[in-house]
């Protein structure tokens, strides 16, 4: 199932966490597709299952999670079935991921130029530890680090330094796709600023895909092509980056976006005010999750889970308002 | 209002509850075992460097700037959880300093503080109703009988309805915005006038920030409240501040009505700052370049203007002399050099 146009497909993904209170569903019949050199913004709110979505796409989920079901693609390759020294190798070589903190994915006694030189020997046995410097002292200039800096350990390096060197990291095997979960979310306003160029930059030159989990809303509409939101373990929408900021039509997707103070002072003043809290999801709400805080519920929104549907090319949205009458009976019977 | 605050009204005009002077603060940094031997020079972060402000009561002033900028320090100075190494906190025209320990004590009641992490800022141990209850207990034991009720309407008032069902409960035991809500209470209920807000709704989740910040603002009306809110976030603060300090290593560079400041920013600080905070507006994406390097280390900071190391129109002048906040633009203070060519 290789495709022209997707990099990685995600079909009906369930990950579940078994917990003293019980089973949580933190991740429910997930399907998402990450294009070829595209960014996809994957936002919500903590607990909302975003990252336990990017580290599933990578096949990372600890116990006491599991993968419950659903398929993954990643290029043509069946990483459902794929044997586990298999997915290692392509953790890293294929898939990187950078992480929130980079204080505690670095090692502390480790020199920069070690992390690096290390990755590219471990998925290249054959590469010499002479050449891989090289590499690695290009790609850290690309980031804008000298390469002086090579010799420090991770205390040495600012914040901002510290999370480029993540994604250098990520980037000196020359990944198709790097999962970024709130990469920039320890750091200062004008560091993520740069940042965000950095990204951009570095998949325009080397074309590939990045998905962006964050809880930062107008952040994705900065940076990302695509906007997935998740809400209580679903997606709720999908669509362009203009689709969602220009048109968004799921409830939450509009309630939040209202609810978002913004710096903007033509703006109006007045900001929405979303009722409730994200549920727990030991016990979730029965139907569509957001039923409870939705100004818009049906009867039939606490009875059924809606699908996902495509509203419009590329469009799809999980919600009863959007739903096909003939497919409402299809899902209901289902 | 006392005697007091009518004097200092008069002799300064204008009504402020709290006047800062040329506040300074300077942790000492422990050097090794060697360099005491040496008898090499005790060093230290400047964390704040000649900072003045007021804050006039019934407002709410933001002090915003990156990690380093001195922001939490100077909230925290001015609550008296620290002592200044040099300058001072007038509260009412009361310089804290010149109070007594149990003075300062009984002025506590007068000043509350909410902190960032509601979990963590929570005794895991005590019950919703001790918790709000405490600062009752220690500052007004006369009134033991009435404790109990106070809480509840308290907690009324910050929507935990009915008071009577999160009383006796735990921590772990209510949702993270009824934490919230919880510490909000438990800062309200000695019906202080000064509320220290660092960072206050950070760690809530996106979609119940918004509701808490109008409950902030709803119960400053209610209880006639004044907040030194204290953020990253610009834009948080263009929601409930009336007016703004912008910090930048320890000094403050500009300061205004907060309108007046985010239409016309004049120093080059604040407009990276306001540059780089993302619009959710896929239209409106930044096109500006960002300033270059990072906010320095304040053991050393950088000489004359701290921003000139990374500043667009920095010129000679600017690594030699520091500049003085000044007004610019009616009720707009800048510290910059060359701060004219952005008037206009």
């Amino acid at each position: 199932m290789r495709s022209e146009e997707n990099l990685y497909s995600i079909r009906k993904l369930t990950v579940d966490y078994y917990t003293r209170s019980g089973k949580l569903e933190a991740v429910g019949q997930v399907s998402l597709d990450i294009k070829r050199g595209e960014i996809l913004g994957l936002v919500g709110e903590s607990g909302c299952g975003k990252s336990t979505l990017g580290k599933a796409a990578m096949r990372m989920i600890q116990k006491p999670g599991k993968i419950a079901g659903g398929e993954l693609w990643f290029d043509g390759v069946d990483l459902m079935t794929l044997p586990e020294d298999e997915m290692r190798q392509l953790r890293g070589d294929k898939i990187s991921m950078i992480f929130q903190d980079p204080m505690t994915s670095l090692n502390p006694v480790q020199r920069i130029s070690e992390h690096l030189v290390e990755t590219i020997k471990t998925h290249e046995k054959k590469t010499k530890t002479k050449s891989a410097l090289q590499r690695a002292r290009k790609l850290i200039e690309r980031l804008g680090i000298q390469s002086r800096r090579l010799q420090d350990y991770p205390h040495q390096l600012s914040g901002g330094m510290r999370q480029r060197v993540m994604i250098g990291l990520g980037l000196v095997l020359n990944s198709n796709l790097i999962i970024a979960d709130e990469a920039t979310t320890s750091l200062d306003v004008i560091v993520e600023a740069k940042l965000v160029d950095q990204l951009k930059a570095i998949r325009d030159e080397f074309g590939l895909s990045i998905l962006m989990i964050t809880h930062n809303i107008a952040l994705v509409a900065e940076i990302a092509d695509r906007v997935a939101v998740m809400y209580a373990g679903r997606i709720v929408e999908v669509g362009t980056v203009y689709d969602i900021f220009d048109d968004p039509k799921h409830p939450y997707t509009q309630g939040l976006l209202n609810s978002v103070p913004t710096i903007q002072l033509d703006e109006r003043q007045e900001l929405y005010k979303m009722p409730g809290e994200p549920p727990d999801l030991t016990n979730p709400p029965s139907g569509c999750r957001f039923h409870p805080r939705c100004p818009q519920a049906m009867a039939v929104c606490s009875q059924w889970q809606p699908a996902l549907e495509e509203v419009s090319a590329g469009r799809l949205v999980h919600c009863w308002l959007y739903q096909d009458q003939a497919v409402v009976s299809g899902e209901v019977a289902a | 209002m006392s005697d007091r605050t009518q004097q200092v009204e008069a002799k300064s005009g204008e009504d402020y509850l709290v006047e800062v002077r040329d506040l300074k603060k300077w942790f000492p940094l422990q050097g090794g075992f060697i360099d005491t031997l040496l008898g090499k020079n005790q060093t230290f972060v400047r964390a704040v460097e000649g900072v003045s402000f007021n804050i006039h009561r019934g407002e709410v002033f933001g002090l915003a700037g990156e990690s380093g900028s001195g922001k939490t320090t100077i909230g925290r100075l001015v609550v008296g959880l620290e002592t200044p190494t040099e300058g001072s906190v007038l509260l009412d025209g009361v310089d804290l300093a010149a109070l007594s320990k149990e003075q300062v004590r009984k002025l506590r009641k007068r000043m509350q503080v909410m902190f960032q992490d509601p979990t963590a800022s929570l005794n895991p141990r005590m019950t919703v109703g001790e918790a709000v209850g405490h600062g009752l207990k220690i500052h007004f034991p006369e009134k033991a009988a009435a404790h109990r009720d106070m809480v509840a309407e308290m907690l009324e008032r910050v929507g935990l309805t009915p008071a009577g069902l999160y009383m006796d409960k735990y921590p772990h035991q209510i949702s993270g915005g009824q934490r919230q809500r919880v510490v909000i209470a438990r800062a309200l209920v000695t019906m202080p006038a000064l509320i220290l807000a660092d960072e206050p709704i950070a760690m809530a989740d996106v979609s119940v920030r918004s509701l808490l910040l109008d409950l902030m603002l709803r119960l400053k009306q209610e209880l006639n409240l004044t907040y030194l809110f204290i953020t990253h976030d610009l834009a948080t603060a263009k929601y409930i501040c009336d007016r703004i300090g912008i910090l930048y290593l320890g000094r403050m560079v500009e300061m205004g009505d907060l309108r007046e400041v985010y239409a016309n920013p004049l120093h080059p600080y604040t407009q990276a700052l306001l540059a780089a905070v993302p619009v959710p507006d896929p239209h409106k994406r930044r096109t500006e370049q960002m300033p270059k390097g990072e906010i320095p280390n304040p053991i050393n900071p950088p000489s004359g203007c701290r921003f000139h190391p990374r500043c667009p129109i920095a010129e000679a002048r600017c690594s030699e002399e520091q500049p003085e906040l000044r007004q610019l633009r009616p009720g707009h203070q800048v510290a910059c050099h060359l701060a004219e060519q952005f008037l206009d």
